[in-house]
């Protein structure tokens, strides 16, 4: 009984490790820049967030945070926001690691609302810790814009303070279904093999009800643990079943890791399409497995959003250009943005253009403006639910479709090819 | 035939587990320790072998031969810094060092390497076996288990520091009497068990992605194999993992492949409450 109660010591401990593997970073404050002119009468705005620095969100919310401090440290640089009463508005951050950690998050959001007074908040990275944000901005009446949180859930709790800034999930893998549907109407099996997490359940469910309307049949319907690695059972349930499209994913490690084994093991479908992985610069590091996948994205820098497509569907612009943000953050960071630091740059860009249109940095006249936001900038159309039943909600903004394909040099390049009025690419399909 | 296909796919990687367990067991079994440092001392290989084959374009299986020589010395000196003093301390105080190793050994990675997610884009192709496809690397992968499984076996049986690190598993105090230098066995017990974790990581590496946390899922394996295959064995923990991956390959024809685990720890649970030394260890 002694070395059994040791062994179950031992597992529990495992478990707990998987769960909280890395150290905790002190909490960083990114440095405020100077504005160019003194006002009248200055007011600095602290926004608060937490970014996971560590932990398995890393990746994709580190470019999250990125994008939203180049938003800062440019609008600051220009000044400032310049209000009707000649008060000059700077903003400040108080930012802390949240660990890729729910319980983190609360903890932290607490502490940005009682502590740090922070004036507005930011989300940080993934539904699952928005989730747990929105509970702690709503309790304490902050506005909070939400970036990268694409799950429809968290915008049906009744909350008035959160606005979404993403597509939301029950809209991500829809428009890969209606390219399946016009490339080839005679494809009638799908597979859907997603993460069992609040993102990527919300976006396939969504996805299998649309599929179905359209008279597909769903032969795999099945979730994964977050940190699988052999997708073999699901693979050769994919193959017995005959099924003829895959649709899924959940995050980038999960993502890379199926993709890499549909493609050694041969598995014969015409279209793939995985949800977060594809979109990322990163994915290209498979080789020859990425070639064809679909992915949604938020967010392209081939997406062609101008003051002139603006005027063109009548709606106001607003902002800088998707080349000016593209250069921009380049140059800061030394890499390629992905539609994570699109989001995060997007989300401070809204929170500027609510405050310049409240004309107040009163939070009652900023949530109004949000309220009525309609609007076009470089990430796309940005317009918020404002009815009882899903307050915040995305209904403006919608997603673009990648595909890796390759160029005349053999190299593997990403092209938009859905919505049709946005490809840059005929579709490769079926996959070779 | 469809069976068959889910049968093959699970023990293949079955390989795999088994020759990740195999450096737990021989640690546990010899030096009746619980090397929580394992999960690092796997990814360590998976991120040398990335590095190599990227930077020098190393051919893979030379870069994991390399990575099981520095796994080798990186457990001697795990051993020497971390775990030579408490050695002899209540077993909590060997676990507690250990895990110590993988946390600040995670931190390190963590700092050097992120969380990204990194991929060998090697291939050895594929061999079809009428429905049944097996990718290159994977049957490498096991081949490789079987001669690591061999090649330790041997080394424990037919050398004579291998009777050393056997006589020091059996009665340490009585192998000291006789002139076996236990210390040194003990190090070189832990750099074994170590080198073999590096050989697993930097097999993994050529066919999964893999980030600075992949080593945890295969360091839970490990525990499982160990309890299936009894401690000190490599063919016992080669077994373990057979058995562990054809449950993992044949489970999901019947129910939801997220039913896995449950039936995994479950059976774990069973062992270790009516059969403590392993399916394949002795009778206690």
């Amino acid at each position: 009984m002694k070395k059994l109660s040791y062994i179950l010591i031992v597992v529990s401990m495992l478990w707990l490790a998987a769960c909280a593997p890395t150290p905790t970073e002190a909490p960083a404050e990114a440095p405020a820049e100077a504005t160019e002119a003194p006002a009248a009468e200055p007011k600095t705005l602290v926004v608060g967030f937490t970014s996971s620095l560590t932990g398995k969100l890393e990746v994709s919310a580190g470019r999250q945070a990125k994008g939203l401090e180049l938003w800062m440290n440019e609008v600051n640089g220009a000044g400032g926001i310049t209000l009707g009463d000649g008060t000059v508005v700077t903003f400040d951050f108080a930012t802390y690691d949240d660990e890729s950690s729910k319980d983190r998050v609360q903890e932290l959001y607490t502490r940005l609302a009682t502590e740090d007074n922070a004036d507005l908040l930011i989300s940080p990275y993934s539904s699952g810790l928005t989730a747990a944000a929105s509970i702690i901005a709503e309790q304490y009446g902050k506005v909070m814009i939400t970036t990268g949180a694409a799950a429809d859930s968290n915008y049906q709790q009744g909350y008035t303070q959160v606005f979404q800034i993403y597509t939301p999930a029950s809209r991500y893998l829809t428009g890969a279904i209606d390219l399946l549907k016009l490339l080839d109407p005679d494809v009638t099996k799908l597979a859907i093999v997603h993460e069992d997490a609040t993102f990527a359940t919300g976006v396939v469910e969504a996805a299998k009800e649309y599929a179905e309307s359209l008279g597909y049949e769903i032969v795999i319907f099945e979730g994964y643990a977050g940190d699988t690695t052999d997708f073999g059972p699901f693979i050769n349930k994919i193959e017995a079943t005959g099924a003829e499209a895959i649709l899924g994913g959940g995050h980038m490690t999960d993502g890379s890791t199926f993709a890499r084994q549909v493609y050694e093991k041969d598995v014969d479908i015409k279209m793939f399409a995985l949800l977060v992985a594809p979109p990322e610069p990163d994915f290209a590091e498979l080789g020859e497995a990425a070639y064809a996948v679909i992915g949604p994205s938020q967010w392209e820098p081939l997406a062609a959003y101008t003051p002139e497509s603006a005027a063109k569907a009548g709606l106001a612009w607003y902002g800088l250009l998707s080349d000016e943000f593209v250069a921009a953050y380049e140059a800061a960071y030394d890499e390629e943005p992905s539609y994570h630091s699109a989001g995060g740059y997007a989300a401070g860009l809204i929170l500027q253009k609510a405050i310049e249109d409240a004309d107040s940095t009163d939070p009652a006249a900023i949530k109004a403006a949000l309220d009525n936001m309609d609007v076009l900038t470089f990430f796309g159309y940005t317009k918020f639910d404002t009815t009882a039943e899903a307050h915040g909600l995305q209904i403006g903004h919608s997603m673009v479709y990648i595909q890796w394909q390759k160029d005349a040099d053999g190299n593997l390049v990403k092209q938009v090819v859905w919505p049709q009025a946005g490809a840059t690419a005929e579709t490769i399909y079926p996959i070779p | 035939m469809e069976f068959l296909s889910f049968l093959v796919d699970g023990l293949l990687m079955g390989f795999v587990y088994g020759v990740a367990a195999i450096g737990m067991s021989l640690i546990w079994g010899v030096m009746k320790v619980i090397n929580l440092s394992h999960n690092v001392l796997i990814v360590y290989s998976m991120f040398g072998v990335y590095l190599l084959f990227n930077t020098l374009e190393m051919n893979p299986y030379l870069a994991i031969l390399l990575m099981a020589i520095v796994g080798l010395l990186m457990g001697i000196l795990i051993y020497t810094v971390a775990l030579h003093r408490v050695i002899d301390a209540p077993q909590l105080s060997t676990l507690l060092a250990t895990f110590s190793v993988s946390m600040i050994m995670t931190g390190v990675a963590t700092a050097l390497w992120t969380n990204s997610p990194r991929n060998v884009d090697f291939s050895l192709g594929s061999i079809s076996l009428g429905p049944i496809t097996l990718p290159g690397t994977r049957v490498v992968a096991a081949l490789v288990a079987v001669l690591a499984a061999a090649g330790l076996f041997l080394f424990l049986y037919r050398t004579r520091p291998g009777r050393y690190i056997r006589a020091v598993a059996n009665n340490r105090m009585a192998a000291e009497m006789v002139g076996v230098p236990s210390n040194q066995i003990l190090a070189l017990s832990f750099g074994l068990g170590a080198m073999v974790a590096a050989i697993s990581g930097g097999l993994i590496a050529t066919f999964f992605p893999f980030n600075v946390l992949s080593g945890m899922n295969y360091q839970l394996k490990s525990f499982v194999v160990c309890v299936l295959g009894g401690l000190g064995n490599p063919f016992g923990a080669l077994v373990g993992g057979l058995i562990l991956g054809a449950l993992e390959g044949v489970i999901p024809i019947f129910i939801e492949t997220s039913w896995v685990p449950v039936f995994e720890f479950g059976l774990f649970v069973v062992i270790i409450i009516f059969r403590p030394s392993g399916l394949l260890g002795a009778k206690q």
